[in-house]
């Protein structure tokens, strides 16, 4: 489905991704593990197409289409999906606003007001400004069902499980095995929380703009847990 | 010869403060033969159509008044409580009308004012009766018709004690040159509620200068809604607001773009006088291919227990500029005046977030600005909302 090779990208002249290869196939789940700053958003946000992230090397495929210089939105229509970990709040523009985008609809219909019960989000935040006084935990929620209406068949999220309290992380966690059901996915999650609730089948470990290791996603974890991210630096050497 | 044209006289070459200087000379009065109809039905379609894109339709049975050029075609009142008379007419039947005639705009306030004060001027009244409440806005329109026309419209309302009304003017034009200038003059009584949602729409080269005074009785409130989405070759109006009693309030919404060259120059200053009066003046506007927009505003605090808050945010979009001129003036300890501005492009992370759900980079740019022009307007009927937000919309669309 995503194939990445020997991806090199530049933000403001400074090179961030500096070698990557990826391949993910069909249906499959992988999550990305690395310390802040080693490139995992970067990576997320090349494969979605952000001109500031400029490609120097290398190239995406995407089912077979080249899709390197690719505008953001032709992306989207091919099915690459992204839950932003920061969204950005727009005046004026509602949440209802952007379920209808995302769902093309004129209308917010039944299958939008299942999701909405799901994600237990209430229908007065409909009428609010998207992510504009949104909790955490409201903003994963939201970028969430954005991906549920927008059916992409590569949903990539940036961290999900970052300020989500306990009571909202099954919630986000469930939406997120829902959305994953018959999907190819790219998760970044810093503490691994998520893996509680959702089934993934590879895990990479992001060093200074490399993929450091790859293996199961759940042996990476507990060793990064009881030895940190040293044990990658040495594995990169 | 009377006081008021003495002073007008006076003023006739006294320029305006602000906005460019232009020369009456070069218009005339239109007047249109025939008399007043008796029903909206009968008044001509070429006139009518032309005022449904400010949102005022003929055929609603809330329309108070029509005028086009300098002649009040119709004029009908709501039921015993809301009075609707062209102005000439009024001021013959009431008396006690001219003690508020040009009393809150001064004849010798600038040649406009004068030149109105010296020729005939046309316009509606409306006399809203103690203690009567009209939730449905009351439709009222003027049109230019005529090339090279100037319209002198005359306007005065008046809201009785606990009375309540909301009024939607549209003003227009059919001719592609022409000079509007429009005299308003409001007077809210105790704890009565006006309510002003003025949609115009213009044509290159009209030249407009409306003239507004406003008072406000204890408790009472005025809100004013000012939309201007079309060309226009200049604009230039500072309304007056004198929030005299306690407790009394303004408001003042402005949402205009300058485009293709037009110059715009809007603001208002409210004079917050009463114990415990408010005010807010927010302002939407967008410049561009060459508009020029001075967005200003000014509060000034002459009691120690007031509020105020101004507001300007400008997009520019590609060529055009924005100058906003917000003033606060306190003069006591206990004022609480505030503002805030802004001016810029859109930000490009809320164009890319609008690209990644599968807009287009100008699909994106459409919805942000108009999420922008929205503004948030309480304590006004549903369809006054839904009216302003779908001229809005539609004339941003049609920028992009």
């Amino acid at each position: 489905m995503l194939v990445v090779e020997d991806l090199r990208v530049e933000v403001g002249r400074k090179e961030i991704l500096k070698g990557i290869d990826l391949t993910i196939g069909d249906g499959e789940k992988h999550v990305l593990f690395g310390p802040n700053g080693s490139g995992k958003s970067t990576l997320l946000m090349t494969i979605m197409g952000f001109p500031r992230y400029k490609i120097i090397q290398g190239r995406i495929e995407f089912n077979g289409v080249d899709i390197t210089e690719m505008a953001m939105n032709e992306r989207v229509r091919l099915g690459i999906g992204l839950a932003y970990q920061h969204p950005p709040s727009i005046k004026g523009v509602t949440l209802e606003d952007i379920i209808k985008i995302c769902s093309r609809k004129e209308r917010i219909g039944e299958e939008e007001r299942i999701l909405l019960e799901k994600l237990k989000m209430p229908t007065d935040f409909l009428k609010r400004d998207v992510n504009s006084g949104f909790s955490g935990g409201e903003i994963k929620r939201s970028e969430i069902l954005q991906l549920l209406l927008l059916k992409p068949k590569l949903a990539m999220m940036d961290e999900p499980d970052s300020g989500v309290d306990v009571e909202n992380i099954e919630i986000v966690g469930n939406a997120i095995n829902e959305l994953l059901r018959g999907r190819s996915g790219l998760i970044i999650t810093h503490l691994g929380y998520i893996l509680k609730y959702v089934d993934v089948d590879f895990g990479h470990v992001m060093m200074n703009g490399r993929i450091a290791c790859s293996g199961d996603p759940h042996k990476l974890l507990s060793s990064i847990i009881s030895e940190g991210y040293s044990r990658c630096a040495s594995c990169l050497r | 010869m009377s006081e008021i044209e003495e002073r007008a006289k006076r003023a006739l070459n006294k320029k305006a403060p602000f906005g460019p200087d232009v020369d009456l000379s070069e218009y005339e009065l239109g007047f249109l033969k025939g008399e007043k109809f008796e029903s909206a039905e009968e008044i001509p379609e070429n006139f009518t159509k032309e005022v449904e894109k400010v949102g005022v339709s003929s055929k609603s049975s809330s329309l108070g008044y029509f005028q086009v050029d300098q002649s009040a075609l119709f004029s009908m009142s709501l039921g015993e409580g809301v009075e609707i008379l062209p102005l000439s007419e009024a001021m013959k039947k009431y008396k006690w009308l001219k003690d508020r005639y040009f009393k809150l705009v001064q004849p010798d306030a600038d040649k406009y004012t004068a030149f109105s004060a010296l020729h005939p001027a046309e316009g509606y009244f409306i006399r809203v009766r103690e203690g009567v409440k009209l939730n449905i806005p009351v439709q009222t329109c003027l049109l230019i018709n005529k090339e090279g026309v100037l319209q002198n419209v005359h306007n005065i309302i008046i809201a009785e004690r606990d009375s309540e009304i909301h009024i939607l003017t549209g003003c227009t034009t059919g001719a592609h040159s022409g000079f509007h200038l429009g005299i308003s003059e409001f007077y809210v009584e105790e704890n009565a509620k006006i309510s002003f949602t003025m949609i115009h729409h213009w044509a290159k080269d009209s030249h407009v200068r409306p003239r507004t005074g406003v008072k406000i009785e204890r408790g009472g409130t005025f809100i004013n809604n000012y939309i201007c989405m079309s060309e226009v070759r200049s604009l230039q109006s500072y309304p007056n607001v004198w929030c005299e009693g306690e407790n009394s309030s303004a408001i003042f919404n402005t949402i205009t773009m300058a485009t293709n060259k037009s110059y715009i120059d809007l603001g208002s200053r409210i004079f917050l006088r009463g114990k415990g009066s408010r005010a807010e003046i927010i302002s939407r506007n967008i410049a561009s291919k060459k508009g020029y927009m001075i967005a200003r505003g000014h509060l000034i605090g002459d009691n120690p227990e007031c509020r105020g808050h101004l507001e300007c945010r400008g997009i520019i979009l590609g060529d055009g500029v924005i100058h906003t001129i917000p003033e606060i003036e306190g003069g006591y300890e206990g004022v609480e005046l505030s503002h805030e501005a802004a001016v810029g492009k859109i930000a490009e992370d809320e164009i890319f977030y609008l690209m990644s759900r599968g807009l287009s980079e100008e699909e994106a740019t459409s919805i942000i600005v108009r999420g922008f022009m929205k503004v948030k307007i309480p304590e006004i009927p549903r369809r006054l909302k839904d009216e302003i937000e779908k001229i809005v919309d539609e004339s941003t669309k049609k920028l992009m």
